[in-house]
């Protein structure tokens, strides 16, 4: 088929906005165009380029404080305003301001720990989305690592795979409450694996060491040595399980 | 803070300036927290927040300038003098300074556009929920935008070989 049909749309493949349909018929043409490969490559090139210039910002850790404490007021008083008005006695409004505070707390709480989990679940659904997934792109875990040093103000170790289901895809450097941290991407029987290693701060609102599901997500995580691990997939939860003690084990090494 | 990070990020390229960034996200979080209960279930989260953030933008001061330049955005910004073809410009030669300078320099309808392409990694239909405009319109105003920053690029790069 002609380069013309597919010249338009070699922008919107590289976007990954393109139907199935449509993905399926570029990638066919693309297998015997070597002119609109180099085409999409020099796009995606031109993507990664821009991705990593305009990661350029962040917010001081004093703002964040500031913009939490301003939010929490504001949550404070939508409360105090919805609270009933009517209770007679002064016992009654005592207890309910005691279960209104505490749910709030522990509403704000779960909410935080929800949205932080969230934060990171789409870190790894955009990964997967991605043309471009992972920095460092290789299956050996003596280029993988070497590749954070001096990017991260920690170090970790990664577990030999050989004799295992699992498959070093590579990794990229995230910044996941302020701070760097790494997230690598392995494969198992064509399901892959997201595991973000962080460092552990007491301002990290996650969710405590366990197991758990999440938008139907399957997810692991724990504390170890100072550093939070997280470990994500749609693959099924023995899987996580497996891959988390390898990552345990190496990791107390 | 879902999104904090990067909300910040995407203010500073608005504003151009990290104070008035901070009054913005702050101003972003208020809204969408007094919003929050009118926040339709299955609504784009991403999408909504961004779209927050950046009308409150457009009612500054420099985003009204701004919103004004976006009237004309479809049919009357000159197009660029570009230096096609896309291949013969291999980005990956061009320092990451000279990118943030060429980004800098676009227009902030081109601006955003990249960076919610390209940063973000929002798809077609995430971008046009988010700025508000038919998915025809986005693609057509990123290949403007990708356009013009490549002619800046290549600016750059034959002022540097003189």
């Amino acid at each position: 088929m002609s380069c013309d049909l597919w010249a338009g749309m070699l922008d919107a493949y590289a976007d990954d906005s393109c139907s199935p349909e449509e993905v399926a018929g570029i990638e066919e043409h693309l297998r015997t165009c070597p002119a609109c490969a180099s085409g999409v490559l020099a796009r995606v090139q031109a993507k990664r380029m821009n991705r990593l210039a305009a990661m350029r910002y962040t917010p001081s850790p004093e703002f964040q404080l500031r913009i939490e404490s301003s939010l929490r007021k504001k949550q404070n008083s939508i409360w105090r305003w919805s609270r009933p008005v009517w209770v007679p006695r002064l016992a009654a409004v005592a207890l309910a301001l005691i279960l209104i505070v505490v749910s709030a707390a522990l509403w704000t709480r779960h909410a935080a720990r929800e949205q932080d989990l969230a934060e990171l679940l789409d870190v790894h659904v955009a990964t997967l989305a991605s043309a471009n997934p992972v920095d460092v792109v290789s299956t050996d875990r003596h280029t993988v690592k070497p590749w954070f040093q001096g990017k991260l103000p920690f170090t970790f170790n990664l577990p030999e795979l050989q004799n295992s289901p699992f498959k070093l895809l590579g990794g990229k450097l995230i910044y996941f409450e302020h701070s760097p941290g790494a997230q690598l991407l392995f494969e198992t029987r064509k399901h892959q694996l997201s595991v973000f290693i962080l460092q552990d701060q007491a301002a990290m609102r996650l969710p405590g060491a366990g197991a758990s599901r999440e938008r139907g997500f399957s997810v692991e995580t724990w504390s170890q040595a100072g550093l939070r691990y997280v470990v994500i997939s749609d693959t099924n939860p023995a899987d996580i399980h497996a891959l988390s003690e390898l990552l345990r084990t190496a990791a107390g090494q | 803070m879902p999104h904090f990070a990067k909300l910040f990020n995407f203010a500073c390229w608005l504003t151009q300036d990290r104070s008035a960034a901070e009054e913005l996200v702050q101003e972003t979080y208020m809204k969408a927290l007094k919003g929050f209960p009118s926040y339709g279930q299955g609504t784009n989260f991403r999408a909504w927040m961004y779209r927050i953030l950046r009308n409150t933008f457009l009612t500054t001061r420099s985003g009204l300038k701004v919103s004004l330049s976006f009237d004309s955005d479809e049919d009357g910004l000159k197009e660029p003098e570009a230096a096609e073809n896309p291949e013969s410009l291999l980005i990956a030669q061009v320092e990451r300074e000279t990118i943030q300078s060429a980004l800098e320099e676009l227009p902030v309808n081109f601006r955003e556009i990249i960076l919610l392409c390209d940063l973000e990694e929002m798809s077609y239909q995430e971008i046009s929920q988010t700025l508000g405009i038919p998915a025809g319109t986005v693609m057509s105003r990123l290949s403007r935008a990708r356009r013009a920053m490549r002619a800046l690029l290549a600016a750059r790069a034959q002022g540097a070989s003189r």
